[in-house]
């Protein structure tokens, strides 16, 4: 019971936060530089893993598939398996695990840091909102980025099944691409695929700024609420992803 | 004795089940260096942070300026705050940026002057603190003394009609302590700030302070001016000040004695 009430608590406590950061929102356009700085930290730095993981975990589809698919004699249709299944979930689920692995953890523990350094109450005490100048570009940053590591991890995940299927077992190349072209939809497929990781940006993003700025503001504090961050995040994705699907393809 | 830029009536202040503050009254006077002592833990930090409004009273209130700081608007306390300077313990500078960008963040933020008058008005905060040549420096390449001294000259960035000390000498070798000293009390006099100074140490503060208030168990324990403080015969006073082990703070945490702790045995 105390630990639903605690539960409950957090989830007020996040869901304020998430209302001050999203008023503060606006007003980052007219400094975007800002966003910019943070799309770089947030974003670019977690390209280099997400480039490698999606290449690997492409080939590792077209080798699984292609031999279930070759039982039935119907290895032509691997390039639109592989394409489903990275553009409908495991570009956006696994590029979210990442994410929150590599940028969720980074972020929590740079404003928890900056929290038990005194930065944030600094930055009240010059009358400026560290919601506002801080929280808010890591945030948004983040909600952008997701989308586009989640496109970049499907299409390169994409090249590594072709390396895989088309040079290294001798799949058609033609009936590789072709397969994807007639069975892939914009709307039902890419556009689903965009949604998914869109909400999971938003809340791996929403997660690890809310860990930082309520952290205990000690080592052990910011060391938990890093873990948590990564815990949380990836358990919400999982099942948000579980929800987006049940309502996508119903 | 001038008039008071602060004041504080009956307040109380609570962290959980420890009462940090049980009603306490205080007036700190315009254009004078006011140290607050006493005990570690006794709340002197958090003092700082009511007077600043960044925690909230359980009761009584705090005029600073003839505003009441926990009734204003949000807008209204960062209007107050940009008039309040405040030196943390850590000089709480941003990791992520040089020093010159430290002591120019406050100044892009709420001016619109052009970048060549932040350029000298920066200097020329740094040059007050003795590092206008460390400006390219990133904070993690200064020395806790100077991180401060770079603190300082951000506090002092807007021209505040007040600064905040936080524990300016913790930790502090003898040469930057003395150069600590040097600065908060010829800043203050220069120009005209009203400083308020928490601190422990007793040496250093009392070389400065025209003011002096002792806290200690949630009240003002003994308050007046350095002079009076130092030939007060009250037993707070004189413990604090000479550094007594034992008095009216005592040596041993509250609870069961010895007798009482060995006769329970192990549990």
């Amino acid at each position: 019971m105390k630990a639903l009430n605690r539960l409950f608590t957090r989830l007020g406590r996040g869901s304020i936060f998430l209302t001050k950061i999203l008023s503060g929102i606006p007003q980052l356009f007219l400094r975007f530089g800002l966003v910019v700085q943070q799309l770089y930290s947030v974003g670019v730095k977690t390209l280099f893993i997400t480039l490698v993981a999606g290449l690997f975990v492409g080939m590792v589809l077209a080798l699984q598939l292609y031999y279930t698919l070759s039982t039935f004699g119907a290895t032509d249709t691997l390039g639109m398996l592989v394409d489903l299944s990275l553009v409908r979930e495991l570009g956006p689920v696994v590029a979210a695990l990442l994410f929150a692995g590599r940028a969720g953890s980074a972020l929590t523990a740079e404003i928890g840091l900056m929290k038990a350094t005194e930065q944030l109450s600094g930055l009240e005490m010059m009358a400026v909102d560290p919601v506002d100048r801080i929280i808010a570009p890591r945030f948004l940053a983040g909600v952008i980025s997701m989308p586009l590591l989640a496109g970049i991890f499907s299409a390169v995940g994409i090249l590594g099944a072709y390396s895989v299927g088309v040079d290294l077992l001798g799949v058609d190349s033609g009936a590789f691409w072709s397969q994807i072209q007639a069975k892939v939809d914009f709307y039902d497929d890419v556009l689903n695929g965009i949604i998914k990781s869109f909400v999971f940006g938003f809340i791996v993003s929403w997660i690890a700024v809310f860990e930082g700025y309520d952290c205990v503001p000690t080592s052990e504090g910011v060391s938990s609420a890093t873990t948590r961050t990564v815990v949380n995040s990836s358990l919400a994705v999982l099942a948000m992803d579980f929800v987006l699907t049940a309502i996508m393809y119903q | 004795m001038t008039q008071a830029l602060i004041q504080i009536r009956n307040l109380h202040f609570s962290r959980g089940q420890s009462k940090i503050f049980d009603g306490i009254d205080m007036d700190i006077h315009a254009g004078r260096i006011t140290a607050i002592m006493g005990p570690s833990g006794t709340g002197k930090t958090t003092l700082l942070k009511l007077i600043g409004g960044q925690l909230r009273p359980d009761d009584g209130e705090i005029i600073v300026d003839g505003l009441n700081v926990h009734q204003l608007k949000r807008s209204d306390l960062y209007k107050l705050r940009k008039k309040m300077g405040m030196l943390f313990q850590s000089g709480a500078l941003l990791t992520d940026l040089t020093v010159f960008e430290n002591i120019a963040y406050p100044l892009r933020e709420h001016t619109n002057l052009s970048e060549s008058m932040i350029h000298s008005m920066v200097l020329i905060k740094l040059q007050a603190v003795g590092l206008s040549t460390a400006h390219v420096l990133m904070p993690a390449e200064l020395s806790g003394g100077m991180a401060r001294r770079v603190a300082l000259a951000r506090a002092l960035a807007l021209d505040p009609m007040m600064i905040m000390y936080d524990e300016p000498f913790t930790g502090q070798d003898p040469i930057s302590l003395g150069v600590l000293v040097k600065l908060i009390r010829e800043t203050n006099h220069a120009l005209k700030l009203t400083s308020i100074l928490v601190s422990h140490d007793v040496e250093e503060t009392m070389s400065i302070a025209d003011d002096v208030k002792i806290i200690s168990q949630g009240k003002v324990v003994a308050e007046g001016t350095k002079k009076e403080i130092q030939h007060s015969d009250s037993p707070w006073v004189r413990q604090f000040i000479d550094g007594q082990a034992d008095g009216p703070v005592p040596f041993h945490y509250p609870g069961d004695s010895i007798e009482q702790q060995l006769l329970q045995g192990v549990k």
